[in-house]
């Protein structure tokens, strides 16, 4: 008999991630969570110092995003950046063709 | 359980080497990614050529496979892993085997030496309805064979939100704390609402009279029923907003999306007698 257990489900925004966190719910190292958010690539909520950024969703679904296009293509960072926002951009295109009827 | 033939999902030789796997990998993931393949099977795919990748990809994990499958196997076959496998790779029962690849593999060598390590991080989408957003929820989620999660879905929640389950994800090794468990939300396709961010936009079939003339109209929207005021003279297209009625706030200070009422002008059949003469009535006094 399978067992049974009750949990909260917390939405980062109301719990964001450490950098540290981040980086492990990506499979990679804090550098590079750093090293993106020097370049502009993740954002992250303002902290004291870098080391002390918080992450919600729309940066954790996105750094998996990027790590895993980085790694799975070798892709340059500003590629696997741009191939994300233009994925993006064609889901909320898609969103909007389905919600008009036309897709 | 059943086989997997990982070299077949990703159409390459058992010999093939380190870079041709990487190569076919790149060419099928390409071709099956949901935002831009036609394919109806584009999610499935990805996700099994993910899987494939997640295994030959990883030399060891590769290895691991390899041990196991020996040729014998075909994919969809029974498939019986050898008594001796879980010695050189992670133990467990035959069910766990082809989870076990991801989970333990790299792990082993830490159990091996010692060392405590951290369960690693699940992934996965929950997919709800925008009504389970409004009120809140209650999902059952298989981890495994043994394990059952009732997971409470907080009100509020919008499609791309992030719930963590913290402890739910991979156990650790030698009594490390175990990894979390992610689930991304996101809505079932409705054809009635849509929703971007916390606001939610309905369509709302109404005759022609009522938008040439207005009047009060009742719609049943996902925080229950309303009536509402189309204005004369409205055109198909037209939104009504109707303010903090889009999905709720999440927490006391943050604020509620809207709804948008979206009119939708729908002709009723002209099928019988009096109605076909209604319609040349209008045809002949409005034109158009």
């Amino acid at each position: 008999m399978p067992k049974e257990e009750i949990v909260e489900g917390v939405p980062l925004e109301h719990q964001a991630l450490t950098l540290d966190e981040l980086a492990r719910a990506c499979a990679v190292e804090p550098e590079w969570v750093v090293h993106h958010v020097q370049r502009g690539i993740l954002v992250g909520r303002e902290g004291v110092s870098i080391e002390t950024l918080q992450f919600t969703s729309v940066d954790l679904g996105r750094a998996r995003r990027l790590a895993q296009l980085e790694r799975d293509f070798d892709a340059d960072e500003d590629l696997a950046a741009l191939v994300v926002d233009l994925c993006d951009e064609v889901r909320r295109l898609k969103s909007r063709l389905r919600a008009a009827g036309m897709a | 359980m059943e086989y997997k033939d990982y070299y077949a999902t990703l159409g390459v030789a058992k010999t093939a080497s380190e870079d041709e796997i990487k190569k076919a990998y790149r060419k099928l993931v390409r071709k099956y990614h949901p935002d831009v393949s036609k394919e109806a099977d584009a999610d499935a795919r990805t996700k099994e050529l993910n899987e494939a990748y997640g295994v030959l990809g990883d030399a060891e994990k590769r290895a691991a496979y390899d041990s196991l499958g020996s040729g014998q196997y075909r994919a969809g076959q029974e498939f019986h892993p050898p008594p001796d496998w879980g010695a050189g790779f992670g133990g467990g029962s035959a069910e766990d085997f082809f989870a076990d690849l991801f989970a333990h593999v790299g792990g082993q060598r830490g159990q091996r030496q010692g060392f405590r390590m951290r369960g690693e991080d699940i992934h996965a989408v929950l997919e709800i309805g925008l009504h389970d957003a409004y009120n809140g929820a209650q999902r059952d989620i298989s981890l495994d064979r043994q394990r059952t999660l009732k997971v409470n879905i907080p009100k509020g929640v919008t499609a791309g939100q992030q719930l963590r389950l913290s402890g739910q994800g991979q156990p650790g090794m030698n009594g490390a704390e175990a990894g979390d468990l992610y689930l991304e939300i996101a809505f079932q396709a409705d054809d009635r609402y849509r929703a971007e961010g916390r606001d939610v936009y309905e369509k709302v079939p109404i005759p022609p009279w009522l938008a040439a003339l207005g009047g009060e109209r009742e719609v049943s929207t996902p925080s229950g029923r309303v009536t509402v005021t189309v204005p004369p003279n409205s055109q198909g297209g037209r939104k009504l907003r109707l303010k903090g009625r889009g999905i709720p706030a999440a927490n006391s200070s943050g604020a509620a999306g809207d709804l948008y009422l979206i009119l939708e002008i729908f002709a009723p059949p002209a099928d019988t007698p009096e109605r076909r003469a209604l319609y040349e009535q209008m045809q002949r006094e409005i034109g158009g």
